[in-house]
């Protein structure tokens, strides 16, 4: 036997088309509804007519939206790689005060102390703007921000954590204490984030007042965009090469290592990008929104994340937007009409699902659509 | 109003000690009534030279006054009580003059009056009461006293006493007219270990209190040495503080430790189940105040283990019902117990409201024991540093000496052959999880004495818990005692430099840059269970 065995010729699988002609279709079908359908019933149709869409609607589906990209970053991270972060609140969080920034310095001399600092500056009595606020009055710096915290961050963090292979339950609970450490640091108020009160009071972004229809429903159009551009971008990662190296090393670890891959560098690019995913999901949440304030860092904003992408169905794509959409959806109902409950329905659906939905919504759907086809034969 | 009310019933007892024979010198008549009529002046002139001259008999009458119980009728002051009047001097029963006036005592008198008091006291023959007398007039000396303190400190036995005397008195010489006697106060303050006198001596040294360059230097070499004998009741302050939290910390992480360290169950409830436990000891504490309330300071000795029962009751029914179709999904159950923690959550808010609920400390343990003036420890932490101890000396023993700790650690070592070997591991790992919600539940029951109890006691406490154990390392005791102890001092000792917040954020990036070097904590479990 030769000591170097000649190379197999391993058939790779076909490349997998991002998406059959069915999916284009529904992706079609979803830019039309959010992007023209939605602005035709909430601004055109008028006010009285069965057909016209709120301003209440449009501004829940936008946040809705916002973390319906989280739950994607999530899955990608959780579902694909294994990775499970109770720490992507921090990263939405980041975005959301990148944003925050740029449209407090916006707020300009309209706040009720008419000083040139945002409010909770003057209130605090200092003269000057911190130094991390120097350039926040730049639409574009603060835009490069919104990536490049959450990314760097993510980026460090996530070095160190994966070269020393800290995994599983482990990596969970550290992210949730980073997520914890910067809740308590943001709610300092010498920090110049506003301490507990966080951003508010908006008044303008690019000079155009935030509160009109038109701007709601602007922001609304591109959150969707957004959404449906990431959704497009996370197919073509999980049926790269890459996606199936990442799917490896979910299931074998050791196995992926011992093949020649390094698993730190592709867990590391996953991450990295799920956080600026989350971060870019956070700065499209606040103008909508109106506020950001440490609470979204809460340990327990962090593990609802995972719950979303859990209840959709891990490891499909559009399965943490619907557990996202139904979830977030659930949670307005209860929380006008029966706020008592919402804790119960929560905790109740983060038990029902891990015990009898491991695949989610979509699995059930799934099963219950390949039970059918069993039946008809 | 409140601290007059105490100060009568604290005159009442001392009166009640003294006795109305210890007389040293007279009371007169005539005396008495100068004290109790007349211009506020004279009054207060009559009052300090009666006290001066040390006259025991004063007591008494100057707390009928303050009660208002004092009449003064043609130049004569009775004591007037439930409607019978007797002489203030010889205490007998007296005929109450048609037309007798009530004493009118504005805040100037009675301020006078009390600090009257205490300087009677000085002289008083129980020590307590002179330690007490000190205590009050600490606040409230100056140079009109001074013949008093130099009276007592002449007569005082106790040398400890005496020095606190000397410092008192010190305290007054150091604003004097006269510079000889700033130089000797301030020598003498030098040898005083009270926080107050530094403030005393910073006080002096302020811009332009004291303007003779030596006695400037004499309080700064007094300032010296008073900080230096400070700074070890506040260096030992920190470490107590250190190890109380530490021992919170030990105990709340105690049951993580069997739960996650030798389970593998990821237990996000664990923070729940020491609420759970916390208000078992709100109930046993109503039940003690309604139906009990003779025993009411025992009423924590009942909590313990009705609180370990609770919880354990509680755990046991979470294992059987969710935890044990999770075994060998980490991640699922870390959900699956977070749903949980919110619905307990949930519930307590119903059952309890969302508002804190009041746990009172059995006299017993509240109050300190004061070791050095600046450094007093409270009673509720040194009784909960002294149950944690026993909780770990009972868990250590339980796991290591018992049949069950020989099932739990052979379950945990290697499952399938410890089923093999006819070890019922399912009911194993129910008693195990019961066992470590029970320790959540007595750490629920012990925070309830030194924090306040509602439906977040938990979360508080949670990212903490797991930190000790993730830096203790997993499958350990002895890992969670060192780190348990070690981030509660670490905490606590960043704290002095640099605040609550920032210490509690410099602990935690701590932990992420040590579990960098040791990924399995201190203590790491070597061989193949390691790698599982």
């Amino acid at each position: 036997m030769s000591a170097v065995m000649p190379h197999p010729a391993l058939p790779l699988p076909a490349a997998a088309t991002l998406l059959t002609r069915q999916g284009w279709a529904a992706v079609a079908a979803a830019v039309l509804i959010l992007a023209v359908l939605v602005p035709i019933f909430n601004l055109a149709v008028p006010k009285d007519s069965l057909f016209h869409l709120s301003d209440y609607y449009v501004g829940l589906v936008g946040k809705i939206m916002c973390y319906a990209i989280c739950a994607l970053a999530m899955d990608l991270i959780w579902g694909y790689t294994g990775i499970l972060s109770l720490g992507h609140g921090l990263f939405f969080a980041l975005g959301g005060y990148a944003m925050g920034m740029y449209l407090m310095r916006q707020i300009g001399r309209d706040g009720n102390y008419q000083s040139d600092l945002p409010d909770f500056m003057v209130f605090l009595n200092w003269k000057t703007l911190p130094w991390h606020w120097t350039f926040s009055d730049s639409f574009l710096f603060q835009a490069a921000m919104v990536v490049l915290v959450p990314g760097l961050l993510a980026f460090v963090f996530g070095y160190f954590a994966f070269r020393s292979r800290i995994k599983g339950v482990y990596f969970s609970i550290i992210t949730q204490a980073l997520t914890f450490a910067a809740m308590l640091l943001f709610f300092r108020n010498e920090t110049g984030f506003g301490g507990n009160n966080g951003f508010t009071d908006f008044k303008r972004l690019f000079g155009i007042p935030i509160t009109t229809s038109h701007m709601r429903v602007t922001l609304f159009v591109i959150t969707g965009l957004v959404l449906i551009g990431f959704f497009l971008m996370a197919r073509a990662i999980v049926s790269s090469k890459t996606g199936r190296v990442l799917q490896a090393i979910r299931d074998a670890e050791t196995r992926v290592m011992f093949s020649g891959y390094d698993p730190v560098a592709f867990k590391l690019a996953i991450w990295t990008l799920s956080a600026v995913m989350c971060g870019v999901a956070g700065a499209l949440y606040v103008p909508q929104v109106g506020i950001i304030n440490p609470s979204e860092m809460s340990p327990a904003a962090g593990i609802e994340m995972a719950i979303w992408a859990a209840v959709g169905g891990r490891a499909t794509l559009i399965g943490p937007i619907v557990g996202a959409v139904f979830v977030n959806g659930a949670k307005s109902v209860f929380t006008v009409a029966f706020p008592e409950f919402w804790l119960y329905f929560l905790g109740a659906l983060f038990i029902a699902v891990t015990l009898f939905l491991p695949d989610g919504i979509v699995g059930l759907v799934r099963r219950l659509m390949a039970a059918r086809k069993g039946s008809q034969p | 109003m409140t601290t007059f009310v105490a100060g009568v019933l604290r005159g009442v007892a001392f009166a009640a000690c003294l006795g109305w024979a210890l007389a040293a010198q007279a009371l007169t008549a005539e005396q008495a009534a100068r004290i109790a009529s007349g211009d506020n002046d004279e009054r207060i002139a009559a009052l300090d030279d009666a006290v001066a001259r040390g006259d025991l008999q004063l007591a008494p009458f100057v707390q009928a006054i303050l009660a208002d119980e004092v009449k003064v009728a043609g130049g004569r002051a009775f004591i007037v009580r439930d409607g019978k009047a007797a002489d203030p001097v010889t205490g007998a029963a007296a005929a109450l003059p048609e037309g007798a006036e009530d004493v009118v005592n504005n805040n100037r008198v009675r301020r006078a009056m009390e600090s009257a008091l205490a300087g009677i006291k000085l002289f008083s023959p129980e020590r307590a009461l002179r330690a007490q007398a000190i205590a009050e007039l600490k606040d409230q000396v100056d140079e009109s006293r001074l013949g008093l303190l130099e009276k007592a400190e002449a007569a005082e036995p106790d040398a400890g006493l005496k020095a606190q005397l000397g410092v008192l008195k010190a305290a007054v010489l150091i604003s004097s007219a006269d510079r000889d006697k700033r130089l000797v106060a301030a020598r003498a303050l030098a040898g005083s270990s009270q926080p107050a006198t530094r403030s005393l001596l910073l006080e002096r040294l302020a811009a332009n209190a004291e303007t003779d360059p030596q006695v400037r230097t004499e309080l700064q070499a007094a300032l010296r040495s008073v900080d230096s004998r400070l700074a070890w009741g506040e260096r030992l302050g920190v470490v107590f503080t250190g190890v109380s939290l530490g021992s919170i910390l030990l105990l709340v992480a105690l049951g993580l430790a069997i739960t996650y360290g030798l389970m593998g169950v990821i237990n996000m409830a664990h923070g729940e189940l020491m609420m759970t436990g916390a208000y078992a000891t709100y109930m046993v504490q109503n039940f003690f105040r309604q139906h009990l309330p003779g025993v009411f300071d025992a009423y924590i000795l009942a909590a313990i283990p009705v609180s370990f029962l609770v919880s354990a009751l509680v755990g046991a029914v979470l294992e059987r019902g969710v935890i044990r179709w999770l075994y060998g999904r980490p991640l699922e159950t870390l959900l699956a117990t977070w749903g949980i923690s919110l619905m307990l959550m949930q519930t307590v808010r119903t059952v309890f409201g969302a508002q804190n609920v009041p746990v009172e400390n059995p006299s017993w343990l509240s109050g300190g024991v004061q070791v050095l003036p600046n450094l007093t420890l409270p009673f509720n932490r040194l009784a909960i540093l002294a149950f944690t101890a026993l909780v770990l000396l009972g868990v250590a023993l339980l796991i290591a000496r018992t049949r069950l700790g020989l099932f739990v650690r052979g379950v945990t070592q290697n499952r399938p052959m410890a089923a093999c070997m006819g070890v019922n591991t399912a009911r194993v790992d129910t008693y195990a999880f019961a066992l470590g919600a029970g320790i959540a539940g007595l750490a629920g029951c012990a925070l309830s004495q030194v924090g306040n109890v509602g439906p977040d006691l938990g979360q508080s406490y949670i990212v903490d818990s797991f930190m000790v154990v993730v830096l203790g390392g997993v499958g350990q005791l002895a890992g969670t005692v060192y780190a348990g102890l070690g981030l509660g001092v670490l905490n606590k000792f960043i704290e002095g430099y640099a605040g609550a917040v920032l210490a509690k954020i410099a602990v935690l990036v701590f932990i992420v840059v040590f579990i960098q070097k040791r990924p399995q904590g201190i203590f790491a479990l070597k061989g193949r269970s390691a790698e599982a």
